[in-house]
């Protein structure tokens, strides 16, 4: 009886199998990641903005507080996030609800197109929406004048309802997407037991559909507000020709102004202070507000759900999805592709005034542009394997191995989640430009660990859920056959969840693909991204070279959307 | 007089994977008023969509409903009463039970759309749960409630406004064994007390034969028998409607010469009549396992290929020809593992050997 | 093949102890059962076996061999115990073929290709997936699943086979066919086999003994299932068996009266020996009970339902209700009882006990 024997302490912790010992070493290494790049990004921050040279002074706080541009900008913020978040919500909902509920035609057709404009970036939307929109040159407000033959335009989009107006096209999908998925999973017989109770549809709708899907509301809207409160692309698009400054655009302003002298950042990091605090008392708002429960409402065998007859209302309803569509899809995309063919911006919208030579300069000719989608595509790449690989691994540590300190790894992998962009590049600013004696500064990593901090909560969400689809007792049954720890995770662990951190690769690919905000603070003289670059050369004024590079953006988004489909298609059908 | 009646009632549906699938085809039925009625058959066989169509859930293809004297749906007509003007209380096998509401305002839903008093509306949801034994339970919200509860609100919901018909669909499939007997009981007796119409849609057979008065046995959207249970039981009319109603042996057999053989029984042949009816030259004997005695003596000769004791009885597996027969017994004959022992056979149906459905048809109605 | 063998094994779940000083010993070749509600801590000795738990203390020896020990600091992860398992959601590796499911234990035991196809084919017969061998296990049904799994377990360990309420996700019918499957394979096989369940019917179909278990985690019963069926020791084990009815029962002038104040019904003329108690409980079983139209022991038929193979009876004896079934077969031919008529019952293999106890919480 070998194993009878005493033994080293060693040779016990080797018998001990690996659970206990990876499962430590693995929590270590979870919780070093998260605390170097989402916490000490935001303990720089509070340091930076209330203590000078080691000692606490909120003098500059307070008097950033008081500057009635910051409060204006604060005042911004809050109405367009209002608004979107409110408008935004009624839209999803209605079409949510027309899609689940009623027997309108193409319904296949639209669910899909009603997503597009969530993939859509919303800076490149702005964009568009400027060139439709603004209130002397767009295209739109022309033609409206030289057919009332006044001086008056249609609508000004460089305006806070402008603004509002392009965000909520952007946004509405998050409540759209909730509210849909709750309709579907809903037990179709908890709306039948009330018509048989005597309810007519109507009754129906308004007593036990809506109660049921406010969970849902709530959790769409909230992502709403969140987003609408640390927006950067669509204000500072629209906005700052005409000085309309959000938070998240007034931070950038007073960086962007100071050149990156450290007095500049500071100042900006007091108004990430402001702008996080603002982000908080809105969400605990909210909460209050939709206090609602989390209903268990996916039961039963599933049935079809009785359609609401439209009859008469049937083709007008069509007709204004189909609309909405072609206003909020179709017409800024087809603005922007329509600009990148332009010989130059201003010529009528003639096949004559066409060329390819924009795609070709930004594809084969221009530095900026090549930099900018080798650099996106690095960025983009590098960040979503490393921060798909990472929030695996604390996701496996936070659902599989449940270590005692899973919370503070919860919080930690969360908290970005809340936490606007631009803010976050304030961090990163602070913390790898030489404050730790680590300076990253101008260069591509310190882009690439604020892309990684950003979307780590994607990651880590999207990894916790398809470990948990893991069941335990299937490493277990491994282990029963003669694998070890490690060999299950291998040859069982990884293949069942490889579909998920494609798909979870993807989740991060396509964002950094169209991210503006973090992007914008950070880049260097040859570090610059799509988005960055799209932005500056719109900025420059040279509108056509803007658009082209929008459009094989738009192309690029739009190739890894479908492969991010195929794969999550894939894996329903197992 | 009869409460609940189907005339010719067809119903097809089309499916973009499967085409056309006729879920219930000319069903004809009356449910006299109080009786308890049940539905009974495999998934897909029609049950439900039967009930649906009662319901209102569904519009026909073509027939006649009527609820009494009233009628609900008449598709020649074109005349369709929606669900919530038929008048009728219904139980889902998933509950509906609304989260959002709690027991009280759940049961009483009912009555606030029927707009009555608030005194009106206190009393008989008091009165509901009271029968439903939930009294002491109204502040509570479904959530905290086990599946069993939540079952009785459906229930109370159900009788909150004293219908004529209660329609239950798989009300007790989703709950674990032991309180689905509890609760066939209060089923029972609740109807004892309102004595209301019941149609029940089940796929379990002993929860159909010990709640209903009559019932009705469903295969591939047709109706393959009515009649009480014992009737049932004791006479199923054909092979599908003795398989289903309970464990079952089928012995394929040769009949030459007046005798019977088992398929692959070497000559041997089972000591039994042929009906005087039966005229093909094969045939499916139906047995159950406690119609058959083992004889030390006797009998068709067979081996005990194995023995399991199960509580209350001994399970005893032979060989007949080629056909394994199990055969239950209630006292211990002493029979072992692969003793001789001679297989009587008490009680006999016959069948034709001709009729059987495709399973592939079978399948392919399952998914709608 | 091998002995099993627990020796005062204590596990918690934090501050709560599941099972405390749990003593098992099973034999070579055996099928034994470990029954008991829900939960009882039989889940846990199974998992303790396999590996999955530590111990708090005691000892764990599988043929023979410390496998963990909590005196000699010894605790071999489940890969190195060379046991077979099967689990209740039947973890039938969704990415993986059914050959290849099978194949996975014989790969980590580096059993040479041509030897592990023979191994495969034989499991795969055993269980009667031969035709399955290719596919993937989203194309099988729950019981197929359960058979992959098995399959599996067999392979990977010819020595404990250990399996966790295994059909307790299967339909009724198919739960039925499946033990009496597991009991042809461990007849073929001859592996040791620890079974754990809370359904009476399986345990008392497939085991050679049965430990029936309360909720606690002790043994209260151990023994071949015939033996104990017809000799529960006490009423748990007795009301865990199966169905029952317990009726309260006084002795007055050395003879047995049912108790109840407003009626005197004699319910024997002889004492039972074993028990001391003045007012005690008479157990006996639904299907034990004869129904006659004449006899000493006088009831009413309060409730008669048809449930195919048997008739069921409620009876109202004095003011107490027992449930009686009987045989359909044998009820057509003798007669059936209807509601309100009065009948004698006739009790068999009547037990006695002092106390009666709840068997689930």
């Amino acid at each position: 009886m070998r194993t009878s024997k005493l033994r080293g302490k060693n040779e016990l912790r080797k018998l001990d199998g690996f659970k206990f010992d990876t499962g430590q070493i693995l929590l270590i290494i979870s919780v070093a990641i998260l605390i170097v790049t989402v916490a000490l990004p935001m303990l720089m921050i509070i340091y930076n903005v209330f203590f000078y040279k080691w000692s606490f002074d909120w003098k500059l706080f307070a008097q950033m507080l008081t500057d009635p541009d910051n409060l204006m900008a604060m005042w911004n913020t809050i109405k367009i996030a209002f608004f979107v978040t409110a408008l935004g919500t009624l839209v999803g909902l209605f079409f949510a609800w027309l899609i689940g509920r009623s027997d309108i035609p193409l319904k296949g057709l639209m669910k899909s197109l009603f997503v597009v404009p969530y993939m859509f970036p919303p800076f490149i939307g702005a964009m568009a929406w400027g060139l439709l929109l603004s209130p002397r040159s767009g295209y739109i407000n022309k033609l409206f004048m030289s057919l009332t033959g006044g001086r008056t335009p249609l609508f000004n989009i460089n305006s806070l309802a402008g603004i509002v107006f392009v965000e909520i096209c952007y946004y509405f999908p998050f409540v759209f997407i909730q509210v849909s998925s709750a309709l579907e999973r809903m037990d179709p017989t908890l709306e039948e037991s009330a018509r048989i109770a005597g309810a007519n549809q109507m009754t129906v709708i308004r007593k036990i559909t809506m109660p049921l899907v406010v969970p849902a509301i709530a959790a769409g809207a909230m992502l709403i507000l969140i987003s609408s409160l640390s927006h950067f692309g669509v204000p500072a698009i629209l906005g700052f020709s005409r000085n309309i400054f959000t938070l998240p655009t007034k931070i950038y302003e007073l960086i962007y102004r100071s050149a990156g002298s450290f007095e500049g950042i500071r100042r900006g990091a007091s108004l990430s202070v402001l702008l996080v605090i603002v982000v908080v008392l809105a969400l605990a708002l909210q909460r209050r507000l939709l206090q609602a429960g989390h209903y268990d409402i996916i039961r039963g065998k599933s049935m079809r759900p009785m359609l609401i007859k439209l009859r008469r209302f049937k083709i007008p309803m069509l007709v204004i999805c189909l609309l909405f569509l072609g206003i909020i899809v179709v017409l800024p995309l087809f603005i922007i592709f329509a600009v990148g063919f332009l010989k130059a911006y201003g010529l009528p919208l003639k096949l004559e005034n066409m060329t390819v030579e924009n795609f070709k300069n930004v594809l084969f000719v221009s530095k900026m542009a090549r930099d900018a989608i080798k650099n996106s595509f690095f960025l983009s790449i590098s960040a979503g394997i490393i921060t798909m690989l990472v929030g695996t691994m604390i996701a496996y540590v936070i659902v599989k191995i449940k270590p005692k300190g899973k919370g503070i790894l919860e919080v930690l992998g969360l908290l970005p989640y809340s936490i606007p962009g631009i803010v976050l590049a304030v961090g990163v600013i602070l913390t790898w430009s030489g404050a730790l004696h680590i300076n990253l500064y101008n260069s591509i990593w310190i882009i690439l660990i604020a892309y990684i901090a950003r979307y780590m909560a994607f990651s880590l969400k999207s990894a916790s859920a398809s470990l948990e689809q893991v069941h335990n007792s299937l490493e277990e049954a491994s282990r029963s056959c003669g694998a070890s720890h490690f060999e299950s995770l291998l040859d069982v662990t990884m293949p069942l969840i490889r579909p998920g951190m494609v798909a979870g690769f993807f989740l991060i690919f396509l964002p950094s693909m169209r991210e503006l905000t973090t992007s914008l603070l950070l880049y260097g003289p040859f570090t610059r991204t799509l988005g960055v670059a799209i932005y500056s050369i719109n900025e420059e004024g040279n509108t056509v070279q803007a658009c082209a590079l929008a459009g094989v953006t738009i192309l690029i988004i739009i190739a890894g959307e479908f492969i991010l489909r195929l794969i999550t298609r894939e894996r329903k059908g197992r | 007089m009869d409460h609940v009646i189907l005339k010719n009632v067809t119903k097809t549906f089309v499916t973009k994977a499967f085409g056309k699938v006729t879920a219930v085809n000319n069903v004809n039925l009356n449910i006299k008023e109080g009786e308890c009625f049940s539905f009974l058959g495999p998934s897909g066989c029609g049950k439900t969509t039967t009930l649906r169509l009662i319901a209102g859930f569904e519009d026909l293809s073509s027939g006649e409903i009527w609820l009494g004297d009233q009628p609900v749906s008449i598709k020649n007509k074109n005349f369709y009463l929606p669900p919530e003007k038929r008048g009728l209380g219904m139980v889902f096998q998933a509950f509906a039970v609304w989260p959002h509401l709690n027991v009280f305002e759940n049961v009483a839903f009912p009555l606030r759309i029927l707009k009555k008093e608030k005194s009106v509306v206190l009393d008989k949801v008091k009165q509901a749960l009271k029968h439903t034994n939930l009294s002491g339970l109204e502040e509570k919200f479904p959530a905290e409630l086990s599946g069993g509860q939540q079952q009785r609100i459906a229930l109370a919901r159900a009788i909150v406004t004293n219908p004529k018909v209660l329609l239950l669909d798989e009300p007790l499939s989703n709950l674990d064994p032991k309180l689905r007997e509890i609760m066939r009981f209060e089923i029972k007796d609740l109807q004892k007390k309102f004595n209301f119409t019941i149609v029940y849609v089940t796929h379990d057979q002993t929860e159909a034969m010990a709640l209903s008065d009559r019932m009705l046995v469903m295969d591939m959207g047709v109706i393959q028998q009515i009649d009480t249970p014992t009737n049932m039981y004791n006479n199923p009319r054909n092979k599908f409607v003795y398989g289903f109603l309970g464990l079952s042996n089928f012995l394929k057999v040769n009949l030459s010469d007046g005798k019977v053989y088992p398929v692959g029984s070497d000559g041997v042949s089972i000591d039994c009549t042929i009906p005087v009816d039966f005229s093909e030259d094969q045939a499916i004997l139906a047995s159950r396992p406690n119609e058959i005695d083992l004889l030390p003596e006797g009998g068709y000769p067979a081996r005990i290929k194995s023995r399991l004791f199960l509580s209350d009885y001994i399970e005893y597996r032979v060989d007949v020809g080629q056909t394994e027969i199990r055969i239950q017994s209630y006292e211990d004959k002493g029979f072992k593992d692969g003793d001789l022992c001679g297989v009587k056979f008490n009680r006999l149906k016959w069948y034709s050997a001709k009729e059987e459905i495709s399973e592939a048809e079978r399948e392919r109605r399952k998914v709608i | 093949m091998a002995e099993v063998r627990l020796d005062n094994v204590s596990i918690s779940y934090g501050k709560k102890t599941v099972i405390e000083d749990f003593s098992l010993h099973v034999e070579d070749g055996e099928c034994f059962t470990l029954l008991g509600p829900s939960p009882c801590g039989k889940t846990t000795v199974l998992r303790a076996i396999a590996g999955f738990e530590k111990l708090q203390s005691g000892e764990v020896k599988l043929g023979g061999k410390t496998v963990a020990s909590k005196d000699k600091r010894i605790f071999l992860p489940p890969e190195k115990r060379n046991v077979g398992v099967v689990f209740q959601d039947y973890a039938v590796w969704p990415h993986m073929t059914v050959a290849e499911n099978v194949y996975y234990p014989l790969k980590k035991k580096k059993i040479p290709k041509e030897e592990s196809k023979k191994l495969i084919e034989l499991t795969l017969k055993q269980v009667r997936m031969t035709d399955y061998a290719k596919r993937l296990p989203y194309q099988l049904s729950g019981g197929q699943q359960q058979r992959v799994a098995l399959a599996r377990a067999l392979v990977a360990s010819n020595d404990v086979i250990l399996l966790d309420e295994p059909l307790c996700n299967l339909d009724a019918n198919l739960r039925e066919e499946m033990r009496f499957e597991i009991k042809q394979l461990q007849r073929e096989t001859g592996n040791t086999i620890i079974y754990v369940t809370h359904d009476q019917d399986i345990a008392l179909a497939i085991s050679n003994r049965i430990a029936v278990m309360d909720k606690n985690g002790k043994i209260r019963q151990l023994g071949e299932p015939e033996e104990l069926f017809k000799n529960p020791v006490d009423s748990f084990v007795y009301r865990f068996l199966g169905l029952s009815n317990f009726i309260p029962v006084e002795v007055v002038d050395n003879k047995l009266y049912v108790q109840d104040e407003s009626e005197k019904i004699l319910f024997s003329n002889t004492l039972p020996a074993s028990i001391k108690k003045k007012t005690f409980f008479a157990a006996c079983r639904p299907m034990n009970i004869q129904l006659t139209r004449d006899g000493n022991l006088k009831g009413r038929i309060k409730q008669v339902m048809f449930l195919g193979n048997i008739y069921e009876y409620r009876v109202q004896l004095g003011k107490y209700e027992i449930r009686v079934q009987q045989d359909a077969f044998s009820a057509f031919k003798n007669g059936v009882f209807n509601q309100g008529e009065s009948c004698a019952l006739q009790m068999n293999n009547l037990r006695y006990y002092e106390d009666v106890e709840e068997v689930s919480a």
